[in-house]
């Protein structure tokens, strides 16, 4: 375990010598959130019930945002052959990085939500199935989008290439994050998307740091 | 202890070398040398495992690498083209976090003795960025002293190196091998140490 410790301790430390990148995803997703209500004007009913939505697809964004250097960096300059090559599990290395890159890119995000909401006149109860669920769903984001950003290492306009592979996979995550919010605001109650969302939590966890490492050996083949 | 037996290597459609076999006891060393993009960096990643042969087998000990990896890895100590330092970085954290990675703590001060060694006193704690190329590849070279390994496998060791950096990588490597360690490495300049085997691409 120590393996993806150290590789997500790197990761870390790395971006927090280029605040930058961190820092541009997470405005990326408060301007495009703060857009709707701006653009929609105030209409209370119209922005609750479109809240869940608009939230979801803006963190989906911005998880994209940060994946095309998920590998890159340590691809052009030789650190993954290094990962390769270490005695230690490559599989736990990778997924070091995708911890890592999940808290930098959807940590943020789940933590921005609340305050976010509240321009959609969502009330508490509503706010706190939305955070439970994007904690769920976020690394969900984060892990699918590491087997696409293995998989367009090295190609030529990879960033396009990837939204377009990766999008296709986030629906469910979108489709069952977004619903729990409704389901909790339509009195419902949230539980079973949740439950769907931690099953696709649990089954990602398991198999996409494995498939990325599949993916990232051919890329440095 | 390492040995390799009618390997067979391709890029895309063209074969860079064929049945080409070799073998290194311990204190043994290996040059590779050949023409630009005859296959040099393609042999040593063979070697260590990066790419798999077309045809033909890489063993350590006897056994092929596919099969020990575990064992095999923790004997290797692989120096690539690219230099693998991350300019955000400190050399110092360079050399600690490469060691990390390899599951092998490493001491402040057992980092800062070795880049002294590789003539970079007092720019361990800067940011590599500020090093010029011939810095970064000593700060990479450093990873000889820090990291414990039988073989070493080092591709261009002497690139962008100046004249005495590269008489004192040449003793490091003399130093290793007669420890009992094996080291394969490419280079266009003449290397300065005894013995040794030659493969040409």
């Amino acid at each position: 375990m120590s393996a993806l410790w150290n590789a997500a301790r790197r990761d870390l430390l790395l971006a927090a010598r280029r605040r930058s990148e961190v820092v541009t995803a997470l405005f990326f997703f408060v301007v495009v959130v703060t857009l709707f209500p701006l653009g929609i004007g105030p209409e209370p009913e119209l922005l609750r019930r479109i809240a869940p939505g608009v939230l979801w697809v803006a963190a989906l964004l911005a998880t994209l945002l940060g994946l095309p250097r998920l590998f890159a960096a340590d691809h052009a300059d030789g650190t993954l052959e290094q990962m390769l090559l270490s005695p230690q599990s490559f599989v736990l290395l990778v997924a070091g990085k995708i911890a890592a890159h999940w808290l930098l890119c959807g940590l943020p995000l789940v933590l921005l939500a609340p305050l976010l909401g509240l321009q959609f006149n969502l009330d508490a109860g509503t706010l706190q199935v939305l955070v439970i669920a994007l904690l769920i769903g976020t690394p969900v984001l984060s892990l699918i989008g590491a087997v696409g950003a293995a998989l367009t290492l090295g190609v030529r306009g990879g960033g396009a290439l990837l939204a377009l592979l990766v999008l296709p996979l986030f629906i469910p995550t979108l489709v069952f994050g977004a619903g729990a919010v409704e389901a909790h605001a339509a009195g419902l109650g949230a539980g079973p998307q949740l439950s769907i969302l931690g099953a696709l939590l649990v089954i990602t966890v398991f198999f996409a740091p494995w498939a990325a490492t599949v993916a990232l050996r051919i890329a440095l083949e | 202890m390492l040995s390799a037996t009618h390997l067979a290597c391709s890029r895309g459609e063209r074969l860079l070398f064929k049945d080409l076999s070799l073998s290194l006891a311990a204190g043994g060393w290996l040059q590779v040398s050949g023409t630009n993009g005859s296959g040099k960096t393609t042999l040593l990643r063979t070697l260590v495992g990066i790419s798999a042969p077309d045809h033909g087998e890489v063993c350590w000990g006897g056994v092929p690498i596919t099969e020990c990896s575990d064992e095999f890895k923790r004997a290797l100590l692989y120096l690539g083209h690219q230099a693998a330092v991350k300019d955000e970085l400190t050399p110092l954290e360079n050399l600690t976090l490469g060691n990390e990675l390899d599951g092998l703590p490493l001491a402040e001060a057992d980092a800062l003795s070795a880049l002294q060694r590789l003539g970079l006193h007092g720019r361990g704690k800067l940011p590599t960025r500020w090093l010029s190329a011939g810095q970064k590849r000593r700060v990479l070279l450093a990873r000889l002293l820090v990291r414990p390994a039988l073989l070493w496998v080092l591709d261009e060791p002497f690139a962008a190196l100046d004249t005495n950096a590269v008489a004192l990588v040449s003793e490091l490597i003399a130093a290793h091998l007669a420890g009992g360690g094996l080291a394969v490495l490419t280079s266009h300049q003449p290397v300065a140490l005894a013995g040794g085997a030659e493969v040409v691409l």
